[in-house]
C-alpha cells in the first residue's frame, strides 16, 4: 500500500460522489419546475465548452483546432441560449407566487 | 496560471453549478440559482481562456454561437420548449464527439501522453458513443416533437418499428464495442480506422434506439437524451481530467435519470418498456373498435353555463391543450369565471404536457396565478368535493381504470376526475387514448362530453361566458 493514487481512481470519486449530490439535489426540485431544470442542466452541461478551448487552443491551426472551434460554436449555443431561455420562464413563475413549492 | 489555481477555480464553479440546481426547489431562489449557475459558468470558461494561447477561432465560435442561442431563447414559444431542448442535446453530444476526435488527432493540445494511453482510450471511447447516441437520438427527438413526420419517415411520431429491430440494435451495440476494444489495442498509427466505425455505428445506434418510441411517450425520451448529454459531457470530462466537467456532466447525468424514473412512473411503465417502444400501437385500434356504449355530449354554451353556475370547479388539462395551444384561452376563461365568483384550480398531473413540467411552463406563460396551480397529489383528496372537474385534452391520466387491478394501466397514478359530482370532458373524438384503452369514465351518468378542437371549444365557452 505505497505509491501515489491513479488520478482516474480520484476522477472515478469525483464522479460517484458529484452523482449522490445530484440524486439528492434534483430530488428537491419542486415538479413545477421540472421544465426550467432540463433547460438549465441543459446549459450547465455546455461546460463540455471547456475541451472544446483546449482543442482550438493551439498556436497552430489544424484539423484538431477547427473542429474545436465548431464544438465551441455549437456549445456556445446551448451555453447562451439555456440560461437565457431558463431566465425567462422563470420570469413567468415570478409574479404572485406564493404559494408555490409549499409541499415538501 | 499555474495548474493548482485553474483547479481550485474549476472546483468553484462546480459548486457553483451544484447551487443553481438547488436553486429550483423553490420558484423564488430559481433565479438566483441560474444566476449562480451563468457566472459558475462565466467563472469556467474564463479560466479555461486564462490558460490558452491562441484565442481568435474560440471568441469567434462564441460570439456565432452566443448570438445564435440568444436569438433562439428570446424567440421560441414555450410551446416548443421540448424541441429546443431536444435540439440543445444533440448539440453537446456533437461537440463531445468533435472533442474526441481532436483528442485522437492530437493529444499533446489536452496534455495526454502521445501515444494516448490505454486508459484514456476507454474513457475516450466512452465519451464518444454516448456523445454520438444522444447527437443523432436527439435529432431524431427533435424532428418527433416538432412534427416533421411529414417530410421524413424517420421523423413521424409514431412508432417506427420492423422485425429483428432488437436483434439488429443489439448486434451493433456489440460490434460497436468490438471496434472499441479494437481502438483500444490499435497502435497509434492503426486507431483511426476502429475510431471511425465505432463513431459511424454509435450515430446508427442513436436514431435505432429513439424511431420506435411513440410521441405520447416524448417526456421519457426527451429526459433520458438529457441524461445520456450529461454522460457523454462527463465520459469527456474523464478522457481530459478535468474534474469539473465530470461533475457538471454527473449532475446532468442524474437529473435527467430522475426526470426519465418520474416520467416512467407517473405512466406506470417500466423504463425498458419505453425504451423497447410500439406499445399501444396496435392495441389502440382493437380496443377503439369495441363495443358501442352510450355518452352524453353537449354544446360549449350548456360547459359555460354549468361552469358559471358552479362553486368550485378544477381544471385538468393534458396532452390535447398543449397540443391545441388552448392555454391562453383555458385561462380568459378562468378569469371569466372566477370574476362569477366561482372557485378555479388546475390539476396537473406529471406526463401533462410534452416534457417534465411543461404544463407548468405553459400556464405560467399564459399568466395563471402560482396558487391556482395544483400538482396531483396535492388536489386530489379535493376532487370528490369538486363540483366540476374539466378534463380538457386529457385522457389516460383522468380514467378510473387505473384503479382497477387487472386493467394493463393499473396502479398508475391518476387525477382523480371521477370523484366530482359532474365531469365535462373536451376531446377531438371518441378515439382510444394513447394506452389504448376505453375509458369509463366518459361514459359515467354525470359526465358530459364537447367535442372539439380544445382551443375552439374554450373561445365559444369564454364567449358563452360573457
Amino acid at each position: 500500500m505505497t505509491g501515489l493514487v491513479d488520478p482516474t481512481v480520484t476522477e472515478l470519486a469525483v464522479f460517484v460522489l458529484a452523482i449522490f449530490v445530484g440524486y439528492h439535489v434534483v430530488w428537491n426540485v419542486t415538479p413545477a419546475l421540472h421544465t426550467p431544470l432540463m433547460s438549465v442542466t441543459n446549459a450547465i452541461s455546455s461546460v463540455i465548452m471547456v475541451g472544446a478551448i483546449l482543442a482550438a487552443g493551439p498556436r497552430e491551426i489544424d484539423f484538431g483546432s477547427i473542429l474545436g472551434a465548431v464544438a465551441v460554436g455549437l456549445v456556445a449555443i446551448n451555453t447562451f441560449g439555456g440560461f437565457l431561455v431558463t431566465q425567462r420562464m422563470l420570469e413567468m413563475f415570478k409574479k404572485k407566487a406564493p404559494k408555490v413549492g409549499q409541499k415538501g | 496560471m499555474s495548474a493548482n489555481q485553474v483547479a481550485l477555480c474549476y472546483l468553484v464553479a462546480s459548486v457553483l453549478f451544484i447551487l443553481a440546481l438547488r436553486g429550483l426547489s423553490h420558484p423564488d431562489s430559481a433565479r438566483r440559482g441560474n444566476l449562480f449557475g451563468i457566472i459558475g459558468m462565466v467563472l469556467a470558461i474564463a479560466t479555461t481562456l486564462a490558460i490558452t494561447k491562441r484565442l481568435d477561432l474560440i471568441v469567434l465560435g462564441i460570439l456565432l454561437g452566443g448570438t445564435i442561442g440568444s436569438i433562439v431563447a428570446r424567440r421560441v414559444q414555450m410551446t416548443q420548449m421540448p424541441e429546443l431542448v431536444a435540439a440543445m442535446h444533440s448539440l453537446v453530444g456533437m461537440a463531445a464527439v468533435l472533442i474526441a476526435i481532436a483528442v485522437v488527432d492530437k493529444p499533446s493540445a489536452f496534455n495526454i501522453a502521445d501515444p494516448i494511453p490505454t486508459g484514456n482510450r476507454l474513457e475516450l471511447f466512452i465519451g464518444t458513443f454516448v456523445g454520438a447516441i444522444t447527437f443523432s437520438g436527439s435529432v431524431i427527438a427533435f424532428g418527433k416533437l416538432a412534427g416533421l413526420g411529414k417530410h421524413f419517415r424517420l421523423f413521424s411520431s409514431a412508432p417506427v418499428v420492423f422485425k429483428g429491430q432488437h436483434l439488429l440494435n443489439l448486434v451493433l451495440a456489440i460490434v460497436m464495442i468490438g471496434f472499441g476494444v479494437a481502438f483500444f489495442l490499435a497502435p497509434k498509427a492503426a486507431q483511426w480506422p476502429p475510431f471511425i466505425a465505432m463513431t459511424a455505428i454509435a450515430f446508427a445506434l442513436g436514431v435505432l434506439i429513439i424511431i420506435p418510441i411513440g410521441g405520447a411517450d416524448m417526456p421519457v425520451v426527451i429526459s433520458m437524451l438529457n441524461s445520456y448529454s450529461g454522460w457523454a459531457a462527463a465520459g469527456i470530462g474523464f478522457s481530459l481530467g478535468n474534474s469539473m466537467l465530470i461533475v457538471a456532466g454527473s449532475l446532468v447525468g442524474s437529473s435527467g435519470a430522475i426526470l426519465s424514473y418520474i416520467m416512467c412512473r407517473a405512466m406506470n411503465r417500466s423504463f425498458f418498456n419505453v425504451i423497447l417502444g410500439g406499445f399501444g400501437a396496435a392495441e389502440g385500434q382493437v380496443a377503439a373498435g369495441g363495443e358501442q356504449k352510450q355518452v352524453k355530449s353537449g354544446a360549449p354554451d350548456d360547459v359555460a353555463f354549468l361552469l358559471a353556475n358552479a362553486e368550485n370547479v378544477v381544471i385538468i388539462p393534458g396532452y390535447g391543450l398543449a397540443v391545441a395551444r388552448a392555454q391562453h384561452a383555458v385561462k380568459e376563461m378562468a378569469s371569466k369565471l372566477i370574476a362569477k365568483g366561482v372557485n378555479v384550480r388546475y390539476a396537473i398531473h406529471p406526463v401533462a404536457g410534452r416534457m417534465p413540467g411543461h404544463m407548468n411552463v405553459l400556464l405560467a406563460e399564459a399568466e395563471v396565478p402560482y396558487d391556482q396551480v395544483f400538482e396531483m397529489e396535492d388536489i386530489n383528496p379535493d376532487l370528490g368535493m369538486t363540483d366540476i372537474a374539466f378534463v380538457l385534452g386529457a385522457n389516460d391520466v383522468v380514467n378510473p381504470l387505473a384503479e382497477q387491478s387487472g386493467s394493463p394501466i393499473y396502479g398508475m397514478p391518476i387525477v382523480e376526475a371521477h370523484k366530482a359530482r359532474t365531469v365535462l370532458v373536451n376531446k377531438r373524438s371518441m378515439a382510444a387514448g394513447y394506452a389504448g384503452l376505453d375509458n369509463p369514465l366518459f361514459y359515467m351518468d354525470k359526465t358530459m362530453m364537447v367535442f372539439g378542437d380544445a382551443k375552439k371549444v374554450v373561445e365559444e365557452i369564454v364567449k358563452a361566458l360573457d
